[in-house]
């Protein structure tokens, strides 16, 4: 090796600031695993000719393996290190964003929504709001998904950077770039084939990887019982062990929120915005082989989120045990004098316990999730860029409806320019202070409003293209509205979220509530001002115009509606048991 | 899960596992018998390592048997 590039190398890989440097073996499972997600792209290259098998994976995923990308996909930076210093920050109260924030809304998704979505074949959600609601409401859900979808991308990578940066003193640009050109090699490659496959794969990684810190974690701190008296004896003042009696009162609990706000602005509105209508999750369902499978994919993937909190979670609750002394971001004091925040409390936990080899793969899980959620947006990107704005453009200045093969062209130049454009993302997410909670102020800006159009859309026969458009403008606008308003002055946060004690997720959880609510009464008066597409023109689309296929005579056992009914039990009963 | 390809994802995620499992063992039995000093693990006395990377190499070898693509199909 030349003496430069080895000096150059030295200087990247091992920053004398970082919490610990990988040994060989830790390195080379780094490499293996980048040769794997790169193989995969390559071998899937060849089955990947036509627009159906770029852009929705031929159609032929089994339930399982659309299941399991539909939660990897979600499993990105937000999950294993946000979340981690959310449990930190706020305790249990974080698990609420995998229980009552995910599972009912993953289960109405499979369910109810999910049958409609796959009988009309859209390629996308904004594609079923053209079949549904026409151009307008459809062209403003793609531009807002692809905003998001690349503010997203781009704090995946920002999350990431900053990990291997703590973790490993690498440099934070190094980081970003092999990271991302890594994922868009194997996305330009396979499509959502590649980043299906990729994901299941990276899904085992991030079990196997993360699953070493609760399970050594439990061992050192005596078990569920002595974890909570150690965290009671290092937080005297607080309660970050139970999960709703402390809800009653914003004052009561570290993340000053109400239980209203967590039922109704996170398990109605915020959950069932995000698990059934963004389309980067639902795009792996779409996948599915056939409609038994599409509806089980998400039930599937509900009972799999249902235990994320194990390698979530639990870290950051262990780090409380533990690791009592780490601070908030905010405190620049504590930090100048070498104090580490709660942000890095996953990988502080991973080297904690992690000896040689199983450092590495803590490493690859923390990557593979990373690459799992990067590649999750920038496929839906791609799909939604080229079927959903630049389709319609193309076909309006050419008069051409252009042919797949061009399509396919399309989806892998918007592959590309999406990296890119993530890329710069990553750098401006710098500055925000919190990056979960700017993400949740995202969710409520788009999010919320566009369940209210999609279920209006589905549920009722009445609402109308006029409606579907202007009741999403209506609530996207009131959303950055509201979120203006409490930015240029705090005060009014007693307004937007019922209480001045409102911590930013409690904020975010109440304005996607309204923004939600002014959707749909926007969307409700409009439809009765303006007049009704003809029921023929809705079958497929509405329910009430559309006859769901029979399950035929399948034992039991595997009809979708038994195994949800079986998850929504337990989901009851672990909200009971950490009451 | 191969349709139409013929390696299924779950015989990819098998070898990788394996591969994994065997470097992780050897590694950490290496270690076990021949301590280095670079830093100190909690519960570093359990040798985690080792019967983590056996459970790897045992589900690896799982579903590396159970997907492999040359394996004869019954008519």
């Amino acid at each position: 090796m030349p003496g430069n590039l080895h000096s150059h190398l030295i200087l990247l890989f091992a920053n004398p600031s970082s919490i610990m440097s990988l040994g060989w073996v830790d390195s080379l499972l780094i490499v293996i695993y980048f040769l794997f997600v790169l193989g995969i792209g390559y071998y899937l290259l060849r089955f990947t000719k036509t627009g159906d098998d770029f852009f929705m994976a031929g159609r032929e995923m089994t339930a399982w393996i659309a299941g399991l990308s539909f939660v990897a996909a979600n499993l990105g930076s937000l999950e294993l290190m946000g979340w981690a210093a959310a449990s930190y920050q706020y305790g249990i109260l974080a698990t609420h964003w995998y229980w009552i924030g995910a599972i009912p809304a993953m289960l109405f998704l499979g369910i109810v929504m999910m049958p409609f979505y796959y009988i009309c074949k859209t390629h996308s959600v904004p594609g079923y709001l053209k079949l549904r609601y026409g151009e307008g409401a459809s062209q403003l859900s793609a531009v807002s998904f692809g905003f998001m979808t690349v503010f997203m991308s781009g704090i995946n990578m920002y999350s990431m950077a900053i990990v291997m940066k703590v973790v490993l003193g690498w440099d934070i640009n190094f980081s970003i770039w092999v990271s991302s050109l890594t994922v868009m090699v194997y996305v330009v490659l396979g499509g959502l084939l590649s980043a299906i496959f990729n994901e299941v794969l990276q899904f085992m990684l991030i079990w196997l990887g993360a699953l070493i810190v609760p399970i050594v974690g439990m061992i050192e701190t005596g078990g569920w019982g002595g974890m909570v008296a150690r965290i009671h004896q290092n937080f005297p003042a607080g309660d970050y062990t139970h999960l709703w009696s402390t809800t009653g009162s914003f004052t009561d609990n570290p993340m000053g929120i109400h239980w209203t706000g967590i039922v109704f602005g996170l398990g109605l509105i915020i959950s069932f915005g995000y698990w059934t209508t963004d389309f980067l999750v639902v795009q792996r369902v779409l996948s599915a082989r056939d409609l038994r499978s599409a509806k089980l994919a998400p039930i599937i993937g509900a009972g799999f989120k249902m235990f994320v909190p194990l390698i979530v979670i639990l870290p950051g609750l262990l780090g409380l045990a533990v690791l009592p002394g780490l601070v908030g971001e905010n405190d620049k004091q504590a930090i100048a004098a070498g104090a580490q925040t709660y942000n890095e409390v996953l990988p502080l936990m991973l080297a904690r316990y992690a000896g040689p080899g199983l450092l590495g793969l803590g490493v690859t899980a923390l990557i593979a999730g990373f690459m799992s959620g990067m590649a999750g947006n920038v496929s839906a990107f791609a799909t939604v860029w080229t079927y959903d704005i630049y389709k319609p453009i193309h076909l309006k200045l050419t008069k051409n409806e252009g042919t797949d093969a061009h399509y396919v062209k399309i989806g892998r130049w918007c592959t590309v320019i999406g990296v890119f454009v993530s890329i710069g993302t990553a750098y401006l997410v710098q500055q925000f202070a919190s990056i979960m909670d700017y993400v949740q102020a995202l969710f409520s800006f788009f999010i919320a409003p566009l369940f209210g159009t999609v279920i209006l859309g589905m549920l009722w026969k009445r609402a109308t293209k006029a409606a579907g458009f202007w009741g999403l403008f209506a609530g996207i606008g009131s959303s950055v509205a509201m979120w203006a308003l409490v930015k240029l002055d705090p005060s009014a946060l007693k307004y937007v979220a019922l209480s001045p004690y409102a911590k930013d997720m409690a904020e975010n959880m109440y304005r996607a509530l309204w923004s939600w609510l002014i959707c749909v009464i926007v969307t409700v008066v409009v439809s009765y001002m303006t007049k009704p597409k003809p029921e023929s023109e809705l079958v497929g689309l509405v329910r009430g115009c559309t006859e769901i296929p029979s399950e035929g005579d399948i034992p039991f056992y595997k009809r979708p509606i038994v195994w949800a009914t079986i998850i929504f039990v337990v989901f009851l009963a672990l909200n009971i048991i950490f009451w | 899960m191969a349709g139409r390809h013929k390696i299924s994802i779950w015989f990819i995620i098998g070898s990788l596992l394996l591969i994994y499992g065997v470097i992780i063992f050897i590694s950490n039995v290496y270690e076990w018998f021949f301590p280095s000093q670079t830093r100190t693990i909690v519960l570093g006395e359990l040798h985690f390592g080792v019967w983590w990377g056996a459970l790897l190499i045992i589900i690896g070898l799982i579903y590396f048997i159970a997907f492999r693509p040359w394996k004869k199909s019954v008519a």
